[in-house]
C-alpha cells in the first residue's frame, strides 16, 4: 500500500475522502487545480484524478491555482484549488491581489501538513499551521475546518455562498481523509 | 529590433473577437488601439496573466484566448509553461513580449536579458513555438500565428518603450471585469 493512503497510526477518527469528493461535486465543482500535499494525497487526489466527473489540472506552483481559477470563474466555470498550507503561504499576494481585492470566488482546499488532528489548528504543534486561521482571518477570507465526518456538511455550502457573493473560502483539511 | 506598439498594430488587425489577457507595459500599449470589452487586464499579482488565460481558455475552449506577457512576468511563473503545455489548450495564443527589462518597475533588467524563452517553451511542451525579431516578418506570420491549434507560443523581441503612463485605476476599474464576465457568459 501506499503510504499516503494511510491514515495517522494513532489516529482513531475516520474522515472518509469519498465523502468529501461527493461534496465537492455537489458544490458543482468542475475543475480541480492541484499541487500535490501528502495529507490529501491518497484520500483525495488519487481518487480525483481517477474520476470522469473532475477535471484535474496539475500545476508547478500553488499561485498559478488562483489565476486558472479567476479565468475559469468569468467563464462561468467553478474549480477547487486542492493544495497543502504551505502552499497557500506561498500564494498570499495572489489570494490578495485576485481573490480578496478583486473579490473572485477562489475556492481552496488547503491540507494542513502535520497538524495534529485532536487539536485546533490555532494550538497546533506546527508553526506553519498555527498562524493560518489568523492570516485568513487578516484577509477578511471565510474558512472552515473539514476535521471530522459531521464538518463534510459544511463544504458545498461555503462553495456555493463563495461564488453567489463572489468572495473567496478556505476549507481547511485537519487530518488525512481515507482513501474510502 | 521590434518595438512593442508596432507589434501590437500587427497584431491588431487580426484580432475580432479574442480576449486578450495582458498586464503592464503590455496592457497600456494594447488598450492604446481601442476599448474591447473582451480585454482582461486584472490579473492580481505580476505572473499570473498566463494562468488566467489558462483558466479563460479551459472555461471556454470555443473562443480564442491570447495572452500578451511581459518577460519578466513570464520570469516570475515559469512553471506555466509546463502547466500549459501539460493542459493542452488548443485555443490558447501565449505571446511573451521580450525587451529584456521590468519596463513597469524602473526598467532595470531581467536577470539575463538573453533567456531563450522560445527553447523553454519548446522544451515544455508547446504545440508551435515561434520567435520573432524582425516585424516584417511577424507582419507575414501573425494571422498564421492567432490561427494554429494550440498552445502556440511565440516571443516578440523587442527594445524597451519611451516612458509609458500606467493609469492602473482605468485598467483595474472593476466595471472591466464585470463586462467582460457578462460578455463571456452571454455569448
Amino acid at each position: 500500500m501506499d503510504a499516503d493512503l494511510l491514515t495517522e497510526p494513532d489516529d482513531k477518527i475516520e474522515l472518509k475522502g469519498s465523502g468529501i469528493i461527493a461534496a465537492i461535486k455537489a458544490s458543482g465543482i468542475e475543475f480541480i487545480l492541484s499541487v500535490p500535499d501528502i495529507v490529501t494525497s491518497g484520500g483525495l487526489l488519487r481518487p480525483i484524478a481517477r474520476d470522469p466527473e473532475l477535471k484535474l489540472i496539475r500545476v508547478c506552483k500553488e499561485d498559478e491555482c488562483i489565476g486558472i481559477a479567476s479565468g475559469l470563474s468569468y467563464c462561468d466555470k467553478r474549480a477547487l484549488t486542492l493544495i497543502q498550507h504551505t502552499g497557500f503561504l506561498d500564494s498570499i499576494n495572489a489570494i490578495r491581489g485576485v481573490a480578496v481585492e478583486y473579490g473572485q470566488p477562489i475556492c481552496m482546499m488547503i491540507g494542513l501538513l502535520q497538524h495534529d488532528p485532536y487539536t485546533t489548528p490555532r494550538n497546533s504543534p506546527r508553526y506553519g499551521v498555527r498562524i493560518i486561521e489568523p492570516i485568513l482571518d487578516a484577509m477578511g477570507i471565510p474558512h472552515h475546518l473539514i476535521n471530522e465526518e459531521p464538518d463534510v456538511a459544511k463544504i458545498k455550502p461555503a462553495i456555493d455562498d463563495a461564488y453567489a457573493q463572489s468572495h473567496p473560502v478556505a476549507l481547511l483539511i485537519g487530518r488525512r481523509p481515507s482513501a474510502s | 529590433m521590434m518595438k512593442r506598439d508596432e507589434c501590437f498594430r500587427v497584431l491588431a488587425r487580426h484580432v475580432t473577437d479574442e480576449v486578450i489577457v495582458s498586464t503592464y507595459s503590455s496592457a497600456v500599449d494594447w488598450l492604446h488601439l481601442g476599448e474591447r470589452t473582451l480585454n482582461y487586464f486584472s490579473v492580481g499579482a505580476m505572473g499570473l496573466d498566463s494562468s488566467h488565460a489558462l483558466g479563460l481558455a479551459l472555461g471556454r475552449p470555443g473562443k480564442r484566448i491570447i495572452c500578451l506577457q511581459g518577460d519578466g512576468s513570464l520570469l516570475m511563473n515559469l512553471g506555466c509553461l509546463v502547466t500549459t503545455a501539460a493542459a493542452a489548450p488548443k485555443n490558447l495564443v501565449h505571446i511573451v513580449v521580450q525587451n529584456g527589462t521590468y519596463e513597469a518597475n524602473g526598467g532595470h533588467p531581467i536577470p539575463n536579458t538573453e533567456v531563450d524563452f522560445a527553447a523553454m517553451a519548446r522544451a515544455a511542451g508547446y504545440a508551435h513555438v515561434h520567435d520573432f525579431s524582425q516585424l516584417a516578418n511577424f507582419e507575414q506570420q501573425a494571422a498564421h500565428v492567432l490561427k494554429q491549434e494550440g498552445p502556440v507560443f511565440a516571443t516578440l523581441h523587442v527594445e524597451p518603450s519611451k516612458p509609458l503612463t500606467y493609469d492602473y485605476p482605468n485598467l483595474y476599474d472593476p466595471a472591466r471585469r464585470k463586462a467582460l464576465k457578462a460578455a463571456l457568459q452571454s455569448s
